[in-house]
């Protein structure tokens, strides 16, 4: 049986649908990532996920519970680090985790010893009686992923978990997830719209774009899909050049985008002088060439015709248009 | 029973470590207690007593008032600093999480008004006597659970604070003034009278007044009863409100 499994679950706001018809199954122990622009519906799905917005059409299931039927269910099943921070930033550490337990039904016995063993799986064990307001953005990270993990959750859910964070910070929450993941053998549900850290931590990778799932697999899956190596010109005359490549039958793939045209092929430093070659005969000019191994940016790109941040634009306008997205 | 405390607990502590709010909020109570106050003492007298002696619980149920709706419409700052979320997630009722937040949002109101009570001892008001005391908190209780409760009902229907001086200008202050707390309700013209009378903090003034220095205008029963419904009620829009807001 899955750990999480969705069917065409759809979730309207007025006239604007956030989230549609999305169906997908997690296994067991199983680090997802959903990977999306911002807007994409990410955090909506989560929401649903979580028993905090009621889905407009569809079910979902976590650990055999209904979101719908089974709310109490749901909520004893799961931990969740929300987007936006919400520590009381006026109680300490331990106070902060206490609150959760007894929320959790826990027994002061069990939850002392539990708050122990988490705050020194994050590191935080010596500003366990230290008000939050004094923490770091990253150490109220940690204590949100402790706090999330205190009763036990078969599914950890984390949304956007190192947004707004320095890099080096970012890395520690990784080692944080990777860890808790094998330790504690527990099923993360990753939202990002990061492609690196999908890429580093996701077992498998849903890509969501405009609320609808556009496609589902392993990391490396996912960039095979693009056949090879990917070349990427920039340049004024991207018509003339795409043209031209259009005639040649080794290219698995052409994209044009905003003055610049992305093709796959295998082994790409030997086809180079070939397609250069090629575009001689065009006399188009010519800003840039870069080879690179395929990106999930690539892939996000070849499915959607855009790049992430070209998409997160258009989705931040769809969202000044529909003002109940602001409204959290 | 265990998660309602919890949530009671979190309010008293975030409570007493904020210096700044309890002093900040005894200010005005203060201001009107010794302006007022001492300002008419010398020449009005009131049923045949000093005019500081009739203010004063007043005074009292008005810090209970406006400390008890501020509490309850801080629900909002859960909602803006997200912890709101976490408990609602929570495998907790939202019925138990909006009680938890009533009772430890009246129970700091009281302590406020407690505050003023001692203050006013020290500045040489005197109590008739100690059973009244207990009955005079007995309506503070009542005073800071029904208004906090409809705190929490206005700040289930508000997005951020900024609908706050709405509330404090056209509810708390409207609801003060006409409640007798300043002067005698039956020397003022008879339209102003009905409208005191539709008042319910006028209700539980009479009862302090009554408790705390042994002047009332109305039966004392009739204060119990208007006051209790008024609180049954309170809470039951609050809950209901509450249960229907967004995270």
């Amino acid at each position: 049986m899955p750990m999480i499994e969705l069917k065409n679950l759809t979730k309207r706001f007025d006239s604007f649908i956030a989230v549609d018809s999305i169906s997908f199954e997690v296994k067991e122990g199983e680090i997802f990532g959903f990977l999306g622009p911002n807007g994409a519906g990410k955090t909506t799905t989560i929401s649903m996920l979580a028993t905090l917005l009621t889905p407009t059409a569809g079910t979902a299931k976590i650990n055999g519970f209904d979101v719908i039927k089974n709310k109490d269910g749901i909520r004893k099943s799961i931990g969740i680090v929300f987007q936006d921070p919400s520590l009381d930033e006026e109680l300490t550490a331990y106070e902060n985790l206490a609150f959760h337990a007894v929320m959790y039904d826990m027994s002061r016995e069990t939850r002392d010893q539990r708050i122990s063993e988490l705050l020194s799986l994050v590191d935080l064990e010596k500003r366990k009686n230290d008000l939050v307001k004094t923490f770091s953005g990253g150490m109220k990270r940690r204590l949100e992923i402790a706090r999330g993990l205190m009763h036990h959750p078969k599914v950890l859910f984390l949304d956007e978990p190192t947004i707004g964070l320095d890099p080096q910070t970012r890395s520690h929450i990784w080692k944080y997830v990777k860890k808790l993941n094998k330790e504690e053998k527990i099923t993360i549900i990753l939202t990002t719209h990061y492609m690196d850290e999908a890429e580093k931590l996701a077992d498998r990778i849903a890509i969501i774009d405009h609320g609808k799932i556009i496609a589902i697999d392993t990391s490396e899956n996912l960039k095979d899909m693009l056949g090879g190596d990917v070349v990427s010109f920039k340049t004024p005359d991207s018509e003339k050049i795409s043209n031209e490549f259009a005639k040649i039958k080794w290219i698995s793939k052409l994209k044009t985008h905003n003055g610049a045209v992305d093709i796959n092929v295998s082994k790409a430093e030997e086809k180079l002088p070939l397609l250069l070659k090629a575009l001689n005969k065009t006399n188009a000019h010519i800003k840039s060439i870069s080879v690179h191994e395929p990106t999930l940016e690539d892939v996000f790109l070849h499915l959607t015709g855009k790049t992430i941040r070209e998409e997160e634009a258009t989705a931040k306008d769809a969202m000044r248009l529909s003002r109940r997205m602001w409204r959290r | 029973m265990k998660k309602i405390y919890i949530i009671w607990l979190r309010e008293l502590k975030k409570y007493a470590r904020s210096k700044s709010r309890i002093i900040g909020s005894l200010g005005m109570p203060l201001l009107f207690l010794i302006v007022l106050g001492f300002g008419l003492n010398s020449f009005l007298d009131v049923n045949n007593g000093s005019y500081l002696d009739f203010i004063f619980p007043g005074i009292i149920a008005m810090t209970v008032l406006m400390a008890s709706m501020f509490s309850g419409i801080s629900v909002i700052w859960d909602k803006q600093f997200g912890f709101m979320k976490e408990m609602l997630v929570a495998p907790v009722s939202r019925t138990k999480i909006m009680i938890g937040k009533t009772l430890g949002g009246a129970t700091t109101a009281i302590f406020q008004g407690l505050l003023i009570f001692i203050i006013s001892l020290f500045i040489g008001i005197k109590i008739s006597s100690i059973a009244g005391l207990f009955l005079a908190l007995f309506f503070m209780i009542l005073i800071g659970v029904s208004f906090t409760a409809l705190g929490i009902a206005f700040a289930s229907r508000m997005e951020d604070m900024q609908a706050f001086p709405l509330v404090m200008n056209f509810v708390v202050m409207p609801m003060f003034f006409l409640s007798g707390a300043l002067f005698p309700l039956d020397g003022i013209p008879k339209a102003l009278k009905i409208i005191s009378f539709l008042d319910p903090l006028t209700y539980g003034v009479d009862a302090l007044r009554f408790g705390l220095v042994g002047i009332s205008q109305i039966p004392l029963w009739i204060d119990f009863v208007v006051l209790a419904g008024f609180c049954i009620l309170t809470i039951s829009i609050g809950a209901y409100l509450f249960n229907k807001t967004d995270s």
